[in-house]
C-alpha cells in the first residue's frame, strides 16, 4: 500500500508513538506571533524552563495588532520582542519589517516541501501549499514546540479533492475554496488533511495555492496540502539555489514527497470547476456559500481587502484591475492591507497602491487588522463587510457585525457598487 | 496541576459553537488566564442563555452538540472555561485544535454519540442536572431530581494520559 504526502512527512519526522495512533513529530518550524505566544513564554518562565529547542527553527512576528494600539498590546509585543532577543531568534519581524505571519514566513522561504510546522494560529494550514505538513495549534502545543521541538498528532487521514477543468475568467482560488467548504461543511474535514490535486491546482501560482490551503481549517481540516512541483521550485529558488545543481534537481528531490498512486484516502471528492461562478458567504459560518448572483444587491458598509487569505500581490493586482479608473460608492468605506512590506513595496512600484487610493481606499500597514476585529477596521453593531478574509463568525469583525467572504475581485466590484456585485457584470 | 471533573451542567443546544463566541478576540490582549474570567461565552446568542446568568456561574460542565470549539486556535477558549471552574465539556464532536487544547491543559473533552447526547439533553428539561465523571472507568452518571442516566465514553489512551499527567507540558517534559 502506498502513502500520501502527509503520511510520508509523518514517517520522516516520527520521534515517538507513545500510544497506537498518536504520532509525536519532530518540528522543522515553530512559528510565533504576539497574541498566542506570550502566555507560552510566561508559562515557560514560571516553570523555570525559559529555553528554546533551536533558535534557527523558531520564527516570530508581531502581526495581529501592529503598531501596538494600547498598553496591553504593547505588553504582548514587548514580551515577544524581549524573548526573541533573549534567545537570539534572528528571524523576528518587528514594526516596519513585519507582515501577516502566513504571508511573510513563506515569502522569506522558511517553508519547504516535506517540512513540519506548527504555529499558535489556526490558519497555519496555509503553508501546506508548499507540500509541508503545517498545523494550527494552541498555546500549550506551541509551548512544548518551543521547548522540545515536538508536537503530537493523530494518524493523518487524508481527503483528496481533485479539481478538474480550468477556472473561468474572473473566478479564482478563493471561489474554489469557498465552494469546496460549502460542499464539505464546517466539520467535514475534522482530523483530516485536505490534499488538493488536479490540473486546476497545477495551474495555480503559489499565492493561489496558499489561498486554497489557508481555508482548509474552515472545513475543520488539520492542514491543506499541495504536491510540490516546478511552481514551488520557482518560488523557492532564491532560497534553495545553493542546495541544488539546478531546478530539475530540486524538483526531483521534492517529488519524493508526492503521494503514491496507490495511497489510501479517507475520501476522494471530484469537482469540475470549469463552470464555477464567484462565490460569496451569507450567514455566520464559512460553509454558508452561494454564487455571487444570489447575493447580488446585498448592501455592505465596509470593504476589506487583505489578510493571510488574500493580501498577497496577485490578490491586490486582481482587485486593482477592477478598481482602475473607478471610484468606490459613497456609501461604503474601503480598507486595503497589503500583507507584507515587500508586497506593499511591489504594489507601490506597480502603481497598484495609487489605483486603490484614487478609488478612495484607505491603505493600511501590513497587519491582520480588521479580520478579527482586534485593531483597525472594526464594524459597528448592524454593519456588514465584504471581506477577502477567511472567517465570517458572528461578531468576528466587531460585535453585532456581519462578514461576507469573497475574492478580491468580487470585493472590488462590491466596493464600486456599494452592494455585493459580480465583477463580470460591471 | 490535576483537575477535578463533573458537577452542575449547563446545556448549549446548538452545533458549531465557535471560539469567537466562547471568548471574543478583543480579549486576546490579556496575558493571564485569570483576566479572561468575566468574558466566558460573552458573544453566544442562544435562546434562554445568559452569559452573565446564575446557570453559567454555577456550571462546572458544558454540554453541547457537534463541532464544539470550531474556529481559532486560541487556547483562551479552554482557559476561559478553566478559570470559571469548568473542566469538563461533553459534546457529539469537537474541532481538532479545541479538543487538543482541552486535553493539553489536563481537561476533559468527552465525546458522546448522538443518541446518548439526546438522552442527556432530555434530562435538562427535568431540572438542574448534576454530572459525575469516572475517568478511569470511562463512565458518567447524570442526575436530576429522582432521575439518573448512565453513560460510557471512549477516550484515546493518549488523551487519557494527558489528563492523568495534568497536561501536555507535564507529559512531554517527563518523556522528551
Amino acid at each position: 500500500m502506498g502513502k500520501t504526502i502527509a503520511e510520508k512527512i509523518f514517517d520522516a519526522h516520527l520521534r515517538d508513538e507513545p500510544f497506537a495512533g498518536t504520532k509525536v513529530l519532530d518540528l522543522d518550524r515553530v512559528l510565533c506571533h504576539e497574541i498566542t505566544t506570550p502566555v507560552a513564554i510566561a508559562d515557560l518562565v514560571w516553570r523555570d524552563k525559559d529555553r528554546v529547542f533551536d533558535n534557527t527553527r523558531i520564527k516570530a512576528v508581531i502581526d495581529h495588532v501592529t503598531p501596538s494600539k494600547d498598553s496591553k498590546t504593547a505588553t504582548q509585543a514587548k514580551i515577544l520582542r524581549d524573548w526573541a532577543r533573549r534567545h537570539e531568534i534572528k528571524d523576528f519581524f518587528d514594526v516596519g519589517r513585519n507582515g501577516v505571519c502566513h504571508a511573510i514566513f513563506p515569502e522569506k522561504g522558511y517553508i519547504r516541501p516535506g517540512f513540519t510546522a506548527i504555529m499558535g494560529d489556526s490558519h497555519t494550514c496555509t503553508h501546506g501549499a508548499f507540500g509541508a505538513f503545517a498545523a494550527g495549534v494552541g498555546t500549550t502545543d506551541l509551548e512544548v514546540g518551543i521547548l522540545k521541538g515536538v508536537c503530537a498528532f493523530r494518524e493523518p487521514k487524508t481527503i483528496r479533492v481533485n479539481l478538474a477543468g480550468s477556472l473561468p475568467a474572473g473566478v479564482y482560488a478563493k471561489d474554489v475554496i469557498l465552494f469546496v467548504i460549502g460542499q464539505l461543511g464546517v466539520n467535514g474535514a475534522t482530523d483530516r488533511v485536505i490534499e488538493f490535486r488536479g490540473p486546476v491546482v497545477e495551474a495555480m501560482s503559489m499565492e493561489a495555492r496558499m489561498t486554497l490551503c489557508n481555508m482548509a481549517i474552515e472545513a475543520g481540516g488539520t492542514c491543506g496540502i499541495c504536491l510540490p512541483d516546478m511552481v514551488t521550485v520557482d518560488y523557492l529558488w532564491p532560497f534553495i539555489e545553493s542546495e541544488y545543481a539546478d531546478k530539475e534537481a530540486a524538483l526531483a528531490d521534492f517529488r519524493k514527497w508526492h503521494s503514491d498512486e496507490d495511497a489510501a484516502y479517507d475520501r476522494v471528492l471530484d469537482f469540475d470547476v470549469s463552470k464555477l461562478d464567484p462565490q460569496v458567504t451569507y450567514g455566520f459560518k464559512p460553509d454558508c456559500v452561494k454564487p455571487v448572483a444570489e447575493m447580488a444587491g446585498t448592501p455592505v458598509d465596509q470593504i476589506y481587502i487583505g489578510t493571510c487569505t488574500n493580501g498577497r500581490l496577485e490578490d491586490l493586482r486582481q482587485a486593482a484591475e477592477v478598481l482602475k479608473g473607478r471610484k468606490i460608492a459613497d456609501t461604503v468605506r474601503g480598507i486595503v492591507s497589503p500583507a507584507t512590506p515587500k508586497i506593499f513595496n511591489d504594489a507601490l512600484a506597480e502603481g497598484i497602491i495609487q489605483i486603490f487610493m484614487d478609488a478612495g481606499f484607505c491603505v493600511t500597514n501590513p497587519t491582520c487588522g480588521a479580520c478579527l476585529g482586534m485593531s483597525n477596521g472594526v464594524l459597528a453593531e448592524g454593519e456588514a463587510c465584504a471581506s477577502t478574509s477567511n472567517r465570517n463568525f458572528n461578531g468576528r469583525m466587531g460585535k453585532g457585525g456581519m462578514v461576507h467572504l469573497m475574492s478580491p475581485t468580487t470585493a472590488a466590484a462590491t466596493a464600486i457598487q456599494g452592494v455585493i456585485a459580480d465583477a463580470r457584470s460591471l | 496541576m490535576k483537575k477535578s471533573f463533573g458537577g452542575p451542567a449547563i446545556f448549549l443546544d446548538r452545533s458549531d459553537i465557535n471560539t469567537d463566541e466562547i471568548i471574543p478576540a478583543k480579549y486576546l490582549t490579556e496575558v493571564t488566564k485569570e483576566a479572561l474570567q468575566p468574558y466566558c461565552l460573552e458573544d453566544l446568542k442562544l435562546e434562554g442563555f445568559d452569559p452573565k446568568g446564575k446557570k453559567l456561574h454555577k456550571a462546572k460542565v458544558v454540554v453541547s452538540r457537534q463541532n464544539f470549539g470550531c474556529g481559532s486556535s486560541r487556547e483562551h477558549a479552554p482557559w476561559v472555561f478553566e478559570v470559571n471552574d469548568i473542566h469538563t465539556i461533553i459534546a457529539e464532536s469537537y474541532a481538532r485544535i479545541f479538543r487538543q487544547n482541552m486535553f493539553n491543559g489536563g481537561m476533559l473533552a468527552i465525546e458522546l454519540p448522538k443518541a446518548d447526547l439526546d438522552r442527556l439533553f432530555a434530562l435538562d428539561a427535568e431540572g438542574n442536572v448534576e454530572i459525575a465523571v469516572d475517568l478511569e472507568g470511562q463512565k458518567m452518571k447524570a442526575r436530576t431530581g429522582g432521575k439518573e442516566e448512565s453513560f460510557s465514553f471512549e477516550i484515546s489512551p493518549f488523551d487519557k494520559a494527558l489528563v492523568q499527567a495534568g497536561g501536555w507540558v507535564e507529559f512531554a517534559d517527563a518523556r522528551y
